[in-house]
């Protein structure tokens, strides 16, 4: 692992340098240009992966301790991918909708908590936080089919 | 004392029971804004505007500025509790605030970060009660070169914190520097790594990566760690604040330096955010339990003090500026700004001559605003504490939901929210691989405002170095803040010089 | 719980049906929140602007559905322009617009043009006026011209708003016009440039009027000329000794320069015209209240103002103008 995020940031590195002498990275008569900086950002950052890179190679032949456990890495997905999919749906189903149904899942699945109480709670909390953006702050989130046919939005 | 009449003057216009009702409102509404990530006290400013025109402009900024109050002060709950940063001052106060909550110890560290705030607040009122004509001056010799200097010693001030590997260090605040030039160059007013896509034109927005870099990342890594947060068996005492406010005075020399950092930073204005990072880096510095600063084992309740009194100090000394010269020193202020100006009243250097009903009813309001918003947010310590027994399953899904709520409303962009996804990632990543978090974040807060002043400064002196030496004010700045960067390496040299004076070897390195 | 309220909704829905149905034809109306983008940030003329309308509008209740302001200012605006550009047809949307209508796509090159808008009405015009510093000895723009060319090229620092903006397009033309050669260091926001001035870190500023007034009512600044054709018309005294209308333009001292800028609102593409007229007369009313005409004296603006045809003609012209202006400063984007 310690070996992918060193080879991804070195990547980035790559990627900012590759930009910036695209938009000039002298010190022009007055001053640096725009991609001044962030060529020795990248040069930096290519220079402290590479290092990293090279020092978890050289440790590894010593010494190989796991980055995470599977029971860990399981527990973490298990969280991580429906919040992956929470972020997509919000576009189709708006953000109320979707976070009712990710609090109840939440709730439900890992909480173990009834069906009524898993339902309930999300639904009166997003009420709420409805309540508070769109009437009191007038801040618009993001809405869906459910909003529009209520005539809420 | 001119000023001392001014200010009861002041008071009488300011206290009524209608303003008062008014500056109620005003510091809980706040609290609920800085609560809330995404709700900015900008938004809560703009919003509630239009209802204050009803008003006369006094009752109106007096509610508007207790909005702001409450904003500062709220923002320290949600870092404290859940590691999220309501609002983008409040970044520091995570690094001891959260460990704290871990602890146990979570009403400490609240009660902490609201009296911090409060005092810093009270010394930034009492240097615009008195001192504004002199310190509006001051304000005036910041130049480019001098923003510079100032965006200098905050990273140097900060730099030396963190204890990890040097190099995944400079790797995490590169890229943190990567981020923040993402988007429009505003001196050439070119696109920077943009890469021809409409969603990066904006840029990376700070509040996105922190609440996902923190808030995101810690619930990941609270996972792995079984269903449950840490601090849950808080215990809940009502005498949480008068216990901390026991221990609270040891800090004073710490309290006092945070508020002088922030005042300065405010006036400047340098602003907040930079305030509460500079002022937390100096503490840790100077403090004899430095190195137990943001640990997880010992977190320290100065290390909350420290950034809450200069956050508070500095986002309330910026109204100086915006008052005398016209120039927001924050967002919040900017929407102000605005206010003054719809009511006809034109910021400026004659607003105190002409106005002195509305000024002196204003910075009435502030002393007044600020014991309004102690006492709301102190009282309702215990319930905010109360908060981590709430069940994990149930805290998690509404925390990662008031997280997206929280970077959809930045920019209404919902692009935004997968990058809060991927940043939340990358903090959980960079956590387990010992990378620190805290460099990348200064970065992105003052990456491109550094290189911005520092191209300012470049351009005024034709590309002349010398320009960062070529006044006191500058050259002092620069100066500090290069002893502030080789400072362990000095200490290191005169303690051995000393030891090697008294022929003694010396033992402690690091 | 939930099933009633749905039911109590579908029976008010049905209801508004029934009455609204006959009046239906009548005209055109927002049925919900409208959104006011302003492509910039949070302080600056465009979002005082922005702020002000919407406060007017609620003031005197002129609008049945909320509206709300919303900065959108990454980019030089790029991100408020393609947030209306990906809204074509949607009604519940205005944006506001200053000169980086024109500017940033042209210096960046990003994908938008104000064709993909509507123009609703223009509501005004910005001016530009010359500033320096109260304490210089210049009291014309000739003696500042003079002197800027005397001490030799990029001596001055003239400072201004963004970079390859208005701001910036003026010294551009000031500097061919007078064949001379001054350093520009752009800035955030004109408030920022007005107290870089007053702190003597730069020479001299293009500010607008109401970026700079304080500062000059303070007797801090001193405006040599405006960058328009006439004089400004408002008399009423703004210092002890001066009105806005005692400012000559610039041309009067040899710098044949004039530029104004735009404060017009737009649509997204896709509108109805009956939409759009809903908006124009919406804020001809904006516009008949004190509050707005005393901003305008307050920020010295040029009152012309148009709608339709006319205004839709006034843009693609100034499109042209600014294409011209760009090209000559060398600001288009890959330097075509």
């Amino acid at each position: 692992m310690e070996l992918v995020v060193a080879g991804i940031i070195f990547a980035v590195g790559a990627l900012v340098i590759y930009d910036s002498i695209r938009l000039g990275n002298r010190w022009g008569d007055d001053g640096p240009q725009a991609g001044y900086f962030p060529f020795y950002v990248g040069s930096l950052l290519c220079i402290s992966s590479l290092y990293t890179f090279i020092r978890s190679v050289m440790n590894r032949l010593l010494a190989e301790e796991s980055f995470v456990t599977r029971g860990q890495l399981k527990l973490v997905l298990f969280v991580l991918l429906p919040t992956i999919v929470y972020v997509a749906v919000i576009e189709q189903t708006g953000i109320y909708v979707a976070s009712i149904v990710f609090i109840a899942w939440f709730m439900r699945v890992l909480g173990k908590y009834s069906w009524l109480k898993s339902v309930l709670i999300p639904v009166v909390l997003m009420v709420a936080f409805f309540a508070t953006f769109e009437f009191w702050f007038k801040v618009p989130l993001p809405k869906g089919p459910l909003e529009a046919w209520l005539h809420l939005n | 004392m001119d000023e001392i009449n001014s200010l009861m003057h002041g008071f009488a216009v300011a206290l009524t029971p209608f303003n008062l009702m008014l500056m109620m409102i005003g510091v809980v509404l706040g609290v609920i804004i800085g609560v809330l990530p995404g709700l900015g006290g900008a938004n809560g400013v703009a919003i509630l505007l239009p209802l204050t025109f009803s008003m006369s402009p006094t009752s109106g900024i007096i509610m508007l500025s207790c909005i702001y109050w409450g904003a500062l002060f709220g923002g320290a709950i949600t870092s404290i509790l859940f590691n999220i940063p309501g609002e983008p001052w409040s970044v520091a106060t995570t690094f001891d605030g959260f460990p704290l909550a871990q602890k146990g110890r979570a009403g400490a560290a609240l009660t902490a970060a609201f009296t911090s705030s409060f005092f810093g607040a009270l010394v930034a009122v009492l240097l615009i009660t008195f001192l504004s004509p002199m310190v509006a001056r001051f304000a005036l010799k910041f130049g480019g070169p001098e923003f510079f200097a100032v965006y200098l010693l905050t990273f140097c001030a900060f730099i030396g914190m963190s204890k990890g590997n040097p190099m995944k260090t400079l790797a995490a605040m590169m890229l943190g520097f990567a981020f923040a030039a993402v988007g429009m160059d505003g001196v050439s007013g070119t696109l920077r790594m943009t890469f021809g896509t409409e969603v990066l034109i904006k840029g990376f927005d700070f509040l996105i990566a922190v609440i996902g870099l923190f808030g995101i990342g810690e619930i990941l890594q609270t996972l792995e760690e079984g269903l449950e947060f840490k601090g849950i068996q808080a215990k809940i005492d009502k005498r949480v604040v008068l216990d901390t406010w026991k221990e609270l005075p040891k800090y004073w020399v710490t309290s006092l330096r945070s508020a002088a950092v922030g005042c300065f930073m405010g006036i400047v204005p340098g602003g907040a955010t930079p305030a509460s990072f500079m002022s937390y880096g100096i503490a840790q510095r100077m403090s004899k339990n430095g190195s137990k600063f943001g640990s997880d084992d010992d977190p320290q309740i100065e290390g909350v003090v420290a950034p809450e009194t200069a956050a508070h100090a500095a986002g309330t000394s910026a109204l100086l500026p915006m008052m005398t010269l016209g120039v927001p020193g924050s967002p919040t202020a900017a929407v102000l700004l605005g206010a003054l100006l719809i009511w006809g009243l034109q910021p400026g250097p004659l607003l105190f001559v002409e106005q002195k009903d509305f000024v002196w009813g204003l910075i009435a309001s502030m002393y007044l605003g600020n014991i309004a918003g102690l006492i709301v947010v102190l009282t309702c310590v215990p319930f905010f504490a109360a908060i981590l027994r709430i069940p994990f399953s149930i805290i998690a899904p509404v925390v990662l939901v008031i997280c997206a709520i929280g970077a959809y409303t930045v920019h209404n962009s919902l692009f935004d929210v997968y990058m809060m996804v991927l940043f939340g990632v990358i903090g959980y990543v960079f956590k387990k691989l010992d990378y620190p978090l805290a460099p990348l974040v200064l970065a992105i807060v003052l990456g491109d405002r550094a290189e911005e002043s520092f191209r300012q400064a470049m351009l005024a002196s034709q590309g002349d170095m010398r320009i960062l030496f070529s006044n006191g004010l500058v050259g002092g700045l620069t100066s500090v803040a290069l002893l502030l960067l080789f400072w362990p390496l000095l200490a290191l040299g005169l303690k051995k010089l000393r030891g090697g004076g008294k022929g003694k070897p010396a033992t402690s390195g690091a | 719980m939930k099933l009633a309220g749905k039911i109590s909704v579908l029976a008010a829905l049905i209801g508004a049906l029934g009455l609204t149905a006959p009046v239906a034809q009548a005209a055109w109306e927002p049925t919900k929140t409208v959104e006011f983008v302003v492509p910039a940030g949070t302080g600056g003329g465009a979002d005082q602007m922005a702020r002000l309308i919407d406060g007017i509008i609620k003031k005197n209740n002129l609008m049945k559905q909320p509206l709300v302001v919303v900065n959108k200012g990454g980019g030089a605006g790029a991100e408020g322009f393609l947030d209306v550009k990906n809204a074509k047809g949607d009604p519940h949307k205005i944006i506001i617009t200053l000169s980086n209508l024109f500017t940033t796509p042209m210096a960046t090159g990003v994908p938008f043009n104000w064709k993909d808008l509507t123009p609703v009405e223009m509501m005004a015009l910005d001016q530009f006026v010359l500033w320096v510093n109260a304490d210089k000895p210049y009291k014309t723009a000739k003696e500042y011209v003079d002197a800027v060319r005397a001490a030799g090229p990029n001596k001055f620092k003239m400072g201004g708003t963004g970079s390859k903006q208005e701001d910036q397009i003026i010294t551009v033309a000031i500097e061919k016009q007078a064949k001379i050669k001054m350093t520009y260091i752009p800035f955030k926001g004109g408030g920022d440039v007005a107290v870089q001035l007053v702190g003597d870190h730069i020479d001299s500023s293009v500010n607008n009027p109401i970026e700079a007034v304080a500062q000059w009512r303070g007797g801090k600044l001193r405006p040599l000329c405006v960058f328009d054709k006439t004089r400004m018309p408002y008399k009423a005294k703004v210092t002890e000794t001066m009105s806005w209308n005692d400012i000559p333009p610039c041309k009067d001292s040899g710098l044949n320069v004039e530029y104004l800028m735009l404060r017009g609102i737009f649509m997204p593409a896709g509108v109805t015209a009956e939409q759009t007229k809903y908006y124009v007369d919406l804020l001809e009313k904006v516009r008949a209240t004190p509050e707005w005409k005393d901003y305008l004296e307050k920020g010295a603006l040029n009152t012309t103002t148009m709608k339709g045809e006319e205004y839709r003609t006034w843009v693609a012209k100034e499109e042209t103008r600014h294409q011209q202006l760009m090209r000559e400063a060398g600001f288009l984007a890959g330097g075509k």
